[in-house]
């Protein structure tokens, strides 16, 4: 990761949005202090993330993470609620988690969603005042998720301060307050929902003139990630109808032309090469 | 985030952290059948076996061979229980990522090992109690109260470098590996140290190499109780914290690396 730098703030809901080893847990990791950074620096409230103070007012649901199969979702909470200084009643925590049924069933026989709302269950067990989700929906199936979003919604209502990692747009517009979007371990942008999805909702252009162009025949013209192989002409814009008003106008004659609307990942290209523009002169 | 709320910031009692931890520790490995199977049923097992074909005979002058079967069973039930409690335990819950989830919460490392320690003791007595149970009721192999007592001491104070190798094994391996380790490892240990076959019975070569390893010293703790021993009570106990102290340093050795390759 080079030059990722935010805050978040009290009671903000914050959504960290990438494609798949964008460095989203890299991230996370360092937050809370489950690794060290090569450079620069983690706080949370005001102290080193492996502060017990610090982490007793933070619940964690991990990506990739496990429990004891042999223990009851019921005696799990409790056991995690142990840890902090403040928790929800047990009972409270399973609620919210949507397991009241499952309280008494052994981890190991939890379905896959079952065992994420678990995770969830043992975030908030501790009553924490900020929670960290990573890829909180992996595996969940709709109705799962449906709750689950749900649920995060009424915790930050609560007044809770919540940071999630989701490779969904979808979701992140759904939920946060907040995007902040990291591709390939650089911060790419950090806006509301609203000025992210302008900048992503990105048409690809590719078309193929008689003459090859040049870079320059796209001067002042509303493009990014131009790419020109011979004759094939491929580029992304936010403005595709004037973009091609303004080529016939210049006497550029284009065939096979196609304009498809860019998915997430090629957004996040478009979004990677305009912060590289900005970062450039 | 906002520093004006740094100050009192509170944290759960450590008291309360360890005793759920524990109780959690213990439940979990109860409940699993596998484990429990190996470290109570097993000794109790070899026990009655043994006792049944050689218990009449007599190990020396006024000795019963039962007597030494009961000891060395004993001897190697608790060490079984630390073996496999640190060795499988702990490379499970590193295959799971447990060990990841608890260190991201404020649950301190120290309390989730001292726990650790505390069920596998607990776990420990509990198989030591059993054997007695059954030695005395069915094998109808005798020991008094004092001579339990001093062997139940020996036994907990003599299992900590079974306790240092179970945990370097635990760091060092992963889930599949580490029950064969823990079998490859302990059991020929035995085997050198007198437990399952008097030593003496074994060419001398054997009887050299065994007589430097940590199950020997521990079997020979666990005899004088029996007034079988060949070595005293303090060259034993110097000879097992200083096994202790290898075994643990390899451990922490082990624990850095594997930090190292999750954390950094």
């Amino acid at each position: 990761m080079r030059g990722v730098s935010f805050v978040v703030n009290q009671g903000e809901l914050v959504a960290m949005l990438g494609p798949n080893g964008a460095g989203k847990t890299t991230c996370i990791s360092v937050l809370l202090g489950l690794r060290k950074p090569t450079a620069g620096q983690a706080r949370l409230f005001g102290l080193q993330p492996t502060d017990r103070r610090a982490r007793s007012r933070c619940g964690v649901m991990l990506q990739e993470s496990g429990v004891p199969d042999t223990l009851t979702v019921g005696e799990l909470v409790e056991l995690f609620g142990s840890y902090y200084p403040h928790r929800m009643p047990p009972e409270r925590a399973i609620g919210l988690a949507g397991l009241e049924s499952q309280s008494k069933q052994q981890a190991g026989k939890l379905s896959g969603g079952q065992r994420q709302r678990l995770y969830f269950a043992l975030a908030v067990a501790g009553d924490p005042e900020v929670i960290f989700f990573d890829e909180p929906t992996v595996g969940m199936d709709v109705e799962s998720r449906r709750l689950f979003l749900q649920s995060i919604r009424d915790f930050s209502k609560q007044g809770k301060t919540i940071l999630f990692t989701t490779h969904y747009l979808e979701e992140a517009d759904q939920l946060a307050e907040r995007i902040i979007v990291i591709d390939r371990g650089v911060l790419v942008a950090d806006a509301s929902p609203q000025e992210i999805k302008s900048r992503v909702v990105a048409k690809q252009v590719s078309f193929v003139t008689p003459a090859p162009l040049t870079q320059a025949d796209f001067a002042g013209l509303p493009v990014s990630n131009l790419t020109i192989e011979d004759h094939r002409v491929r580029l992304f814009s936010n403005a595709p109808e004037a973009l091609l008003r303004e080529l016939f106008r210049r006497g550029v004659d284009v065939s096979d032309l196609q304009v498809v609307g860019a998915d997430l990942e090629e957004a996040f290209i478009s979004l990677t090469h305009q912060a590289e523009k900005q970062m450039a002169p | 985030m906002s520093t004006a709320t740094t100050q009192a910031m509170p944290v759960a009692p450590i008291g309360r952290m360890l005793w759920m931890e524990t109780r959690a520790k213990f439940v979990a490995r109860l409940r699993n059948l596998a484990f429990t199977v190996l470290s109570l049923g097993l000794p109790v097992m070899f026990f009655l076996l043994f006792n049944a074909i050689f218990g009449s005979l007599q190990a020396a002058p006024g000795v019963s061979t039962a007597k030494l079967i009961l000891v060395s069973y004993a001897t190697y039930g608790v060490g079984n229980v630390m073996v496999y409690n640190f060795g499988i335990g702990l490379a499970n819950d590193r295959g799971r990522k447990l060990d990841l989830l608890q260190r991201a919460t404020p649950l301190p490392p120290f309390v989730a090992t001292l726990a650790y320690v505390i069920g596998a003791l607990i776990f420990a007595l509990l198989s030591l109690i059993l054997l007695g149970v059954v030695a005395t009721v069915i094998g109808g192999v005798r020991l008094d109260v004092g001579t339990w007592l001093d062997l139940t001491w020996r036994l907990m104070l003599g299992s900590f470098p079974a306790i240092g190798l179970g945990m370097a094994i635990g760091y060092g391996s992963s889930p599949n590996a580490a029950p064969a380790l823990a079998n490859m490892v302990y059991l020929p240990m035995l085997f050198l140290s007198g437990i399952f076959v008097p030593l003496k019975q074994l060419p001398s070569t054997i009887q050299h190499i065994g007589s430097v390893l940590p199950t020997y010293h521990y079997a020979q703790l666990a005899w004088k109780t029996i007034g079988l021993n060949d070595e005293s009570t303090l060259v034993a106990l110097a000879w097992l914290a200083g096994w202790s102290i290898v075994l643990f340093a390899l451990t922490i050795r082990l624990y850095r690396l594997d930090q190292d390759k999750k954390f950094s």
